[in-house]
């Protein structure tokens, strides 16, 4: 029977050619040689007819084998074929991951943005809004509704740039609380971060630098109040193990009035060239305000007490960033500037 | 204020280290900004006696064996001209420490550690000392200013240390004082807070006398009562002018003072222990025994016991006599009734001046001194009666005169010497500190502090002490029991009975972060100028007289020319910043800053100045004007607005590469590349381009930003390259396009050609222009009409054709 071995023959010649099949376009022109419509395959279908009827059925059966058996043997060759060319394309097409990215440059904040905005989501958690006051004031929001008149030895602590016979550069952002405690009724808590001037210039002092006060005004607030927010502040800004101290101090807009200093969390208080060996940093000036400054503000000190702090926003970023000359944060260089991109 | 540890234990048994008073110190708000040994640098000095003496022969050595008693006996070469057998003198051995001093022997040059060495091939084993060789004056011990041996007395030990012979181991304490407690500008101030911090009573000094009756007379007169409050002069006779004895000396000295003579010695030794500065007249001098006490009148003249001249004005406060100038109040004494080595009678002077009056005099005059500073901080009349019972009772003590019953006292309108009383409520206090503080231990702590204190029920009726001021309310007694009580029995609590309240950033503060936020990601840093400049950076941007940037709100006392006028507008800060930056070879860079500017309604002022928030965008070395464009661009689109951009001039910036920026028609900033002729004048190497913006202006042009549901069709884009003059701008083709046809919604330039392929004088700018369909989809047909309405309205406007 010459058309079994021919079948044989098929199969032999179809093994042999895929052996050496290298691409997948040699593949399909392999396949159709042998399954395309004019393919081998099919013409032996085609001859059947040639066949005695009783022959076909069982004839046709083998022939439908073989071209089972070839189609599969086809895919089997032609995954292998396509894995192999992709292998090929992978390490054609391999980079140097270390090149560098491509990336758009970024700028970056100055210090006193990102500690402000620190500051403010620590506070804006506890109640506080925020509230920009002017920068220039009057000699009475700046100093006499802060219970320091005239001719009071605390003016002496700060000078003061003059604009005119009234009008001066406010010296503390404190001078933004009475203009607060005027329009608004307890309960308040408000924090202040801006720009203040002083007649300094050195390496830790600039005629213009910023603070941040805070203001609480309501029934029934105490010291320790005061001192349980500052905890807290202490904590979010410096790290977590940092504790706060307060000591006695004065200023005229609070009494009692502290220092706050907090443990130092560049040595955690053992005493290091940061806390100049005392394990304490002095950050800022806070108390309870002042009966006189509630009255000017038409609140009744009878009624409520409240405390308020006020800090310097370089000092902290001095501190927290280990910045060590203040002229640095006015000048403009992207030197400096850069190393902010955070 | 400088307290010596020595000085504090004449008023109370201090039995607790100088470290240890120092943090008892602080803790009740007295920081100790400096404390330091007096000997700090002097070790290894022993008492040694000299026992064995003999020269060098042909130098001017001695030999000598001293002995040291436990410590040895040593061979030591002296060269000092006082050395022989039988002194005793500081005895430096090998390792000690000392001061170097010059070849004068006076002047000290360092700190030296004996070693043991030859002098002229003699062993010596260490150095017999001068008093300058351990810091120590005449006015410290007897005898240590003499320019050679310090001969210690012979009832000294041999081997003795010599710091506590000669007060090396005291300490001294640089205190901080605050504004609220002039009473403890003195020893017996700073005494009085140690004994109630140590728990121990206070030593008053000695305040009695005997006082010789007299028939002189003195007449006190107070013509300006409000600048001088109070006046007490006493007369003292038989006055021996000659040297204080050593204790007086030894404490001025420590307190950096120089003895100058008894009477002088007493009047600044009252004003360090009691904080009343006090004067002394040579009554020979005071014409008519009388004191006038008055206003200067305007041009009269003084000169100071420093020899310095002065010409006063009606602000000025003068004490007289019947018909001279005397004493500058409250300042310094006047030149010719000064103190002299042959003065026989005394008139004292203890006086309460305004505070006030004697700092503006001390201001205006530049004349400082160690009375002024204590008179500006405040004075207390309690202070003024005692410290002057204390000068006559040291008249007394050191026996240099003979003080009479002859004096005058005027206390005018203005003095007040009545006893303040106080009830504080235990409750109220505690209620303000926030803990418990029991109502005993407030008694105690404010009975140490010198208040009288009475309980009744809930209330503490109390007796101020009469120097202090400050007290005003009960949260100044709550401070007093909190600082003694301790700080850290403050615990930390939450604002239990607050109210809750919204906190956070307003809807303005989040616009401001919002922007700054834009501008660092366009790769910008942010930076912050001084508020003020120079009128020089205005001139540099040859901004023009009248110009309104020229009204400007001046600081009437600058730091410096540099920084003398406030701001209005940002661009000279930014200059500066980029020049700055250029200087320092950062050659490339974007910065940006978000600050205000100040616009005063009217000069001089009399109403508080605009502040108005300005951004301005500067870009040096590789950006040109799109760069900074694209920038401002963004800026429009966050604020979900668009800038229109117009030829615009700025004195400062390049006449063709300048546009003024709209908004709505309203001008909101101006953009463009620095003038390259203000560059070269300022030494500008490379190219800068700048924006500034009105942020309230644009705050109000921002528009509320709304969803616009999607069209339900595809949008269509086509290109069209237009043939135009070259002077017509991209913004007239654009608003042109849109104009035209409302479903247009973009139009972007992708490409401008000019050169040989079109005529000369013309450009080509080619536009992609997206047409978005509305309600119903746009047919291809539909869209050509639409380009032909666009091209036929563009040739009629603008005479542009199709390329």
């Amino acid at each position: 029977m010459d058309n079994i071995r021919d079948i044989d023959e098929i199969k032999a010649r179809i093994e042999e050619a895929v052996k050496d099949i290298k691409s997948s376009a040699t593949m399909r022109e392999i396949k159709m040689k042998f399954l395309g419509k004019a393919g081998e395959i099919p013409s032996l279908m085609k001859k059947l007819k040639d066949l005695p009827p009783e022959e076909r059925p069982a004839m046709g059966k083998v022939i439908n084998a073989l071209r089972e058996w070839a189609e599969g043997r086809f895919n089997e060759f032609e995954k292998m074929v396509k894995a192999a060319e992709m292998d090929e394309r992978y390490q054609k097409e391999k980079i140097d991951v270390t090149l560098p990215g491509n990336r758009r440059k970024k700028g970056a904040y100055h210090p006193d943005t990102l500690i402000v905005d620190e500051l403010v989501s620590v506070f804006a958690g506890m109640g506080f809004e925020i509230y920009e006051g002017r920068e220039i004031e009057t000699d009475y929001y700046n100093f006499t509704a802060l219970n320091t008149p005239k001719d009071h030895p605390a003016r002496d602590m700060q000078d003061t740039f003059y604009l005119g016979a009234d009008y001066l550069l406010r010296t503390q952002t404190s001078a933004g609380q009475v203009h607060v405690m005027e329009s608004k009724k307890p309960p308040i808590k408000i924090l202040s971060p801006g720009k203040v001037y002083r007649p300094d210039d050195d390496a830790t002092h600039s005629p213009m630098f910023s603070q941040m006060e805070g203001l609480v005004v309501d029934k029934g607030i105490t010291l320790c109040d005061l001192k349980g927010m500052l905890d807290e502040f202490a904590k979010k800004i410096f790290g977590s193990g940092v504790k706060t101290r307060l000591r006695p101090s004065y200023f005229p807009f609070t009494e009692p009035s502290v220092e706050v200093d907090v443990s130092c969390f560049e040595c955690g208080g053992k005493g290091c060239k940061l806390c100049k060996g005392t394990g304490w940093i002095e950050v800022l000036g806070a108390g309870m305000v002042n009966r006189a400054v509630l009255e000017n503000c038409g609140i009744d000190p009878d009624e409520y007490t409240g405390f308020a702090f006020g800090m310097g926003i370089e000092r902290i970023a001095m501190l927290k960033y280990g910045i060590n000359n203040m002229k640095l944060l006015f000048e403009g260089d992207v030197r400096f500037s850069k190393q902010f991109r955070v | 204020m400088i307290a010596p540890l020595s000085w504090l234990k004449d008023y109370v048994d201090i039995d607790v280290t100088a470290k240890e008073l120092e943090e008892k110190l602080f803790s009740c708000g007295f920081e100790v900004e400096e404390l330091h040994e007096v000997g700090k640098d002097i070790s290894g000095v022993y008492v040694g006696e000299v026992i064995e003496c003999e020269p060098v022969e042909g130098t001017h050595l001695h030999v000598c064996k001293v002995d040291c008693g436990d410590k040895g006996v040593f061979q030591i070469c002296c060269g000092a001209d006082n050395v022989k057998k039988g002194i005793k003198a500081p005895t430096a051995l090998e390792g000690a420490t000392v001061y170097a001093t010059a070849k004068d022997h006076v002047t000290v040059e360092g700190v030296a550690t004996i070693k043991k060495g030859k002098l002229r091939g003699i062993e010596s084993f260490g150095m017999l000392c001068s008093g300058v060789e351990l810091g120590v004056n005449g006015d410290m011990f007897e005898g240590a200013d003499y320019n050679g041996l310090l001969i210690l007395p012979s009832s000294c030990k041999n081997g003795e240390d010599v710091k506590p012979i000669l007060g090396l181991d005291d300490y001294i304490f640089d205190i901080a004082i605050t504004a609220n407690r002039p009473d403890c500008q003195s020893i017996l101030g700073i005494a009085r807070e140690v004994a109630a911090v140590l728990k121990k009573p206070l030593k008053e000094p000695r305040l009695d006398y005997t006082a010789v009756k007299d028939d002189r007379k003195v007449k006190v007169t107070i013509t300006a009562p409000d600048l001088c409050p109070r006046y007490i002069a006493h007369y003292v006779k038989d006055i021996k002018i000659g040297p204080s004895p050593m204790w007086l000396k030894r404490r001025l000295a420590l307190c950096g003072l120089r003895s100058i003579s008894n009477v002088v010695d007493i009047t600044n030794f009252v004003l360090l222990e009691m904080g009343q500065p006090m004067h002394a007249f040579d009554l020979d001098t005071i014409e008519g025994s009388e004191i006038v006490v008055r206003r200067a009148h305007d041009g009269e003249k003084i000169v100071t016991l420093d020899d310095k001249q002065f010409t006063l004005t009606h602000d000025n406060l003068l004490i007289c006599d019947g018909s001279k100038p005397a004493a500058l109040a409250g300042i310094m004494g006047g030149l010719n009734t000064e103190i002299k080595d042959t003065t026989k009678e005394v008139l004292f002077e203890a006086a309460k001046f305004a505070r006030d009056s004697v700092r503006k005099t001390s201001r205006a005059l530049g004349q400082h001194s160690d009375s002024s500073a204590i008179f500006e901080k405040g004075t207390n009349e309690y202070t003024t009666e005692r410290a002057m019972k204390r000068a006559l009772h040291l008249i007394d003590e050191l026996g240099c005169g003979t003080v009479t019953d002859v004096g005058a006292d005027v206390a005018t309108e203005y003095s007040d010497t009545s006893v303040k009383h106080m009830a504080v409520s235990v409750q109220k206090i505690n209620a303000l500190l926030g803990i418990e503080v029991p109502a005993d231990a407030m008694k105690d702590i404010l009975t140490s502090l010198h208040f009288g204190v009475t309980e009744s029920g809930d209330c503490l009726e109390l007796t101020l002490p009469p120097y202090r001021d400050d007290i005003a309310g009960y949260p100044d007694i709550a401070e007093e029991i909190i600082r003694m009580y301790g700080y850290d029995h403050i615990k930390g609590t939450f604002m239990p009975s607050a109210k809750i309240t919204n906190g956070g950033y307003n809807e303005a503060q989040r616009a401001v972060n919002k922007l700054k936020a834009l501008l660092v990601a366009e790769g910008l840093y942010e930076v912050s100028s001084y508020s003020f400049y120079s009128e020089k950076d205005i001139d540099m941007l040859r901004i023009p007289e009248g110009a309104p940037e020229r009204k400007f709100i001046k600081i009437l006392n600058p730091i410096s020319e540099e920084l003398g006028v406030m701001r209005t507008f940002l661009a000279p800060s930014m200059v500066n910043v980029m020049l700055r930056n250029l200087k320092r070879g950062n050659y490339e860079g974007g910065t940006f800053e978000l600050a205000k500017v100040y616009i005063p309604k009217s000069l001089p002022l009399n109403d508080f100045p605009e502040e108005k928030l300005r951004l301005c965008i500067g870009m040096w070395g590789g950006a040109n004007f799109f760069d900074i464009k694209g920038i401002t661009e963004n800026i429009a689109d966050s604020l979900n607005t668009k800038f229109e951009y117009v030829n615009g001039s700025v004195p400062f910036l390049h006449p063709g590469i300048t546009a003024d920026i709209l908004c709505d028609g309203e001008k909101v900033g101006y953009i463009g590349s620095v003038d390259p002729a203000v560059l070269e004048a300022i030494s500008a190497e490379r190219s800068m381009v700048l924006a500034e913006l009105d942020y309230e202006l644009l705050k109000k042009h921002a528009r509320p930003f709304k969803y616009v549901p999607l069209s339900k069709y595809p949008e269509t884009q086509r290109d069209l390259a237009l043939i135009v003059d070259s002077a017509i701008t991209c913004g007239q083709l654009e608003s042109e396009i849109f104009s035209a046809c409302k479903y247009v919604t973009d139009v972007k330039l992708f490409d401008v050609y000019i050169g040989s392929q079109i005529e000369s004088g013309k450009k080509s700018m080619a536009f992609s222009v997206t047409f978005t369909p509305k309600d119903e989809p746009l047919s291809n047909d539909k869209i050509d009409g639409f380009v032909k309405k666009i091209l036929s309205n563009l040739k009629f406007k603008l005479g542009a054709t199709l390329r």
